[in-house]
């Protein structure tokens, strides 16, 4: 009854805010970040045993300019700091940022001079993802997590700022 | 030729006040050289024919504080013509005026370079006549020597942080 | 280029330097390079490393012995049980313990899998490097397979922290035997596959033949090792020359090539994948029974069993976990043939729990220092595949 029965399942009818977090986190692409020991992981889940593709995201762009997600996988070191925010800076809105591994977490087994303890120091980290390293399906966990979050923000009614403070020169 | 052959031939080379003091652990001489004839024993052990040392496994140090002399470099040699290995060290000392400092070893073994420049960044010690004496591995803008006994494993807010200043 | 230019016209040009790095698809982890280059031709190139130090050797002086296993592991990810092997037989070698039968031919096992599984990885990034992306995708099938295997070792994927010092850490589980045999049996098929792919393929050949030359005196004196010497025509592999870990009991060859460019070290690592396979059926043929770790009580970790059942076990396992074991003061060097090269380890003792100094000799560190001098007077794309060629892990070269 009503316009519903007319069109027979072929709309949908939802508000503006679903719809776009919806397409946001159906293609959500992932930035080819791999620091350490996590990327071999990160890439294992990109092949078909635990296949990334079916969430959307197998076109990992190397440059930030083209992703939207930034998987920190592997150990942040103090060196390496300045490079990693000055390319979260280069990513355009929004984004979000997975944290992959105990060292990108809290900076894992590394607890020393030249590591940084966990980039969420200087990073708004969305998923924590532990493990040493963690497995694919963790990560596949983290990111439907993340999906799970991105369909819940308010993205037109209060977008999220992801200012960070900016890397020096 | 078995270790103990190695250290003879040296010591018949260059005699006690050169080859100052030897150890042996499990089948594993080591000799400890005066540093200022550090170049002078490299080049007999890589040119001299029955040794042949002419691979250079690595270049590193060790901090023995408190004893003195501070710094100890150490040079693992291997030669690929008769298959032995065999392992030099130096002591070295710094003054309050001066680092510790050596003669580099690149002129002997290239690959020395690369070794050297980052035991000098770890530890302090100069390598003279250097062809490259940048930091390699720490940030640039870091003045302490981490590998140090007396440097915390930790870091300290102002010496390493992580953010340049 | 430059001179080609008549001297009557005023023109004057400068080299580019042109930074690569530290994020970059193919530089296989952070790695960083000032290049420079006279249009397209490369002049210099001057590696900047330590975005991935880690401060491993100052981190091991403060840890246990036992304890350094893991981070020892995580230095070079690609093959990781060759770093605890290097460890555990130089700690073996320090407290002059020696290692039952079975454990030995476990721990070849490890480390051939460990080399294979490097080399696969190898395999697929340098073909995505050169333009090839079909390989990458055959080699994760095969490494999946082979991380299989290390999960039913202790249980980690890719570090799968099996070995101890004194041994390993528990017995194979079932189901392991078997596996590995089905694998060594169809990998040489595979490795048909990778070859038919890249071997005689025109394209690749015009890439990599010729390209990045590393004469023998060179590579000697550079400290080259590995697959990059045995790619200038020095048969030297640590396995056959100072064996370790029951080597010596092993047929196999050592592939060697005389050309010194890429194509060479490509050659070099696929035969050495079939040569390990051949090890891995030799392997499987000659595995015995019989305890899996050393008996050394207040050193080496106490069979499992008898934590639970014997009182004095109970003891010398809760004291070696809590105070840490103590060697006797000395030093040691030992080295292996790591996937890289010569991997190799040094430590001294003064008598205490933790080590007095930790020197982890890393090949691709090494190996790294002859790019510059592999690089000159050859196209900027070629500097992509010769990097590649020299088969770098950041981890292993900053530590």
């Amino acid at each position: 009854m009503g316009i519903k029965g007319h069109l027979n399942d072929t709309v949908h009818v939802t508000n503006l805010e679903w719809f776009v977090n919806w397409a946001r986190k159906s293609s959500m692409w992932p930035l080819g970040f791999g620091l350490a020991c996590c990327a071999l992981e990160m890439i294992a889940a990109f092949v078909s045993r635990y296949d990334l593709a079916r969430f959307g995201m197998e076109v990992a762009r190397p440059s930030p300019r083209h992703a939207d997600l930034m998987i920190v996988s592997g150990t942040a070191s103090k060196k390496m700091l300045p490079a990693i925010l000055r390319i979260y800076e280069q990513m355009a809105e929004p984004r979000w940022v997975i944290a992959m591994g105990a060292c990108a977490c809290t900076g894992g087994i590394y607890k020393n001079y030249a590591v940084v303890q966990g980039i969420d120091r200087h990073l708004p980290v969305d998923v924590y993802v532990p493990g040493c390293p963690p497995r694919p399906e963790a990560l596949l966990d983290g990111i439907l997590q993340l999906h799970a979050k991105v369909m819940k923000e308010q993205s037109i009614s209060n977008p999220r700022i992801t200012n960070i403070k900016v890397a020096s020169r | 030729m078995n270790q103990e052959e190695i250290k003879e031939k040296l010591l018949s080379e260059f005699g006690t006040d050169i080859i100052q003091d030897s150890g042996d652990f499990r089948d594993q001489i080591s000799v400890t050289v005066s540093k200022e004839k550090i170049l002078d024993v490299c080049r007999y052990l890589k040119e001299d024919p029955e040794l042949s040392f002419n691979f250079l496994s690595f270049v590193a140090a060790v901090d023995r504080l408190p004893k003195t002399p501070r710094f100890e470099v150490v040079y693992q040699v291997h030669s690929l013509k008769h298959n032995h290995r065999f392992r030099v060290k130096a002591l070295l000392d710094e003054t309050a005026e001066m680092s510790a400092s050596i003669d580099s070893v690149v002129p002997m073994w290239p690959t020395a370079d690369w070794h050297e420049r980052e035991t000098a960044e770890m530890f302090g010690i100069t390598f003279n006549n250097h062809p490259d004496p940048r930091k390699l591995l720490l940030p640039d803008g870091w003045t302490v020597h981490p590998l140090r006994k007396d440097f915390s494993l930790y870091g300290t807010e102002e010496d390493t942080p992580d953010l340049p200043a | 280029m430059s001179e080609q230019v008549s001297p009557k016209e005023n023109f004057s040009s400068e080299l580019l330097e042109l930074n690569l790095g530290p994020h970059h698809p193919s530089t296989h982890g952070v790695f960083r390079a000032i290049v420079e280059l006279d249009g397209e031709m490369v002049v210099n190139v001057v590696p900047h490393l330590g975005y991935l130090h880690r401060g491993y050797e100052k981190t091991c002086e403060n840890k246990h012995y036992h304890q350094v296993i893991p981070l020892a592991e995580r230095c070079d990810y690609m093959g990781a049980s060759s770093n605890s092997l290097v460890y555990c037989l130089t700690m073996e070698m320090l407290l002059d313990v020696e290692v039952p039968e079975r454990a030995q031919v476990v721990r070849v096992m490890m480390a051939e899998l460990s080399r294979i599984f490097s080399h696969l990885f190898w395999l697929g990034t340098h073909g995505h490097d050169v333009g090839a992306m079909t390989p990458l995708f055959y080699m994760l099938r095969e490494r999946e397979e082979i991380m299989n295997l290390f999960e039913l070792t202790a249980g980690g994927r890719l570090m799968p922290n099996y070995l101890r010092i004194g041994g390993l850490i528990q017995d194979l589980e079932e189901g392991f035997v078997e596996r590995l045999r089905s694998f060594t049996e169809h990998f040489d098929r595979r490795v048909d596959e990778y070859e038919t792919l890249l071997t005689k393929n025109a394209i690749y050949m015009d890439r990599t033949k010729g390209i990045g030359m590393l004469p023998l005196e060179d590579a000697i004196a550079m400290g080259a090792s590995g697959p990059m010497i045995r790619g200038s025509g020095l048969a030297w592999d640590i396995r056959k020359r100072e064996p370790y870990s029951g080597y010596e009991q092993y047929d196999f060859d050592v592939p060697v090539e005389t050309g010194c460019d890429v194509y060479a070290r490509y050659l070099v690592r696929v035969a050495e994948m079939r040569q390990s396979n051949r090890i891995l059926r030799q392997t499987l043929d000659r595995l015995p029974e019989g305890p899996i770790r050393a008996q050394k009580p207040g050193v080496i970790f106490p069979p499992q069993e008898d934590i639970y059942t014997k009182m004095e076990s109970l003891i010398h396992h809760f004291m070696l976990v809590v105070e840490g074991l103590k060697p006797p003061v000395g030093e040691v060097y030992q080295c292996i043939e790591s996937p890289r090269g010569e991997l190799g380890c040094y430590i001294i003792s003064d008598g205490g729990p933790r080590p007095y100094r930790l020197k982890w000799r890393a090949p691709a560190f090494v190996n790294l220092e002859s790019l510059a001098r592999m690089s000159k007077g050859y196209f900027f794309a070629d500097l992509i595949a010769i990097l590649s060629s020299v088969d770098i892990v950041l981890a292993e070269v900053d530590r």
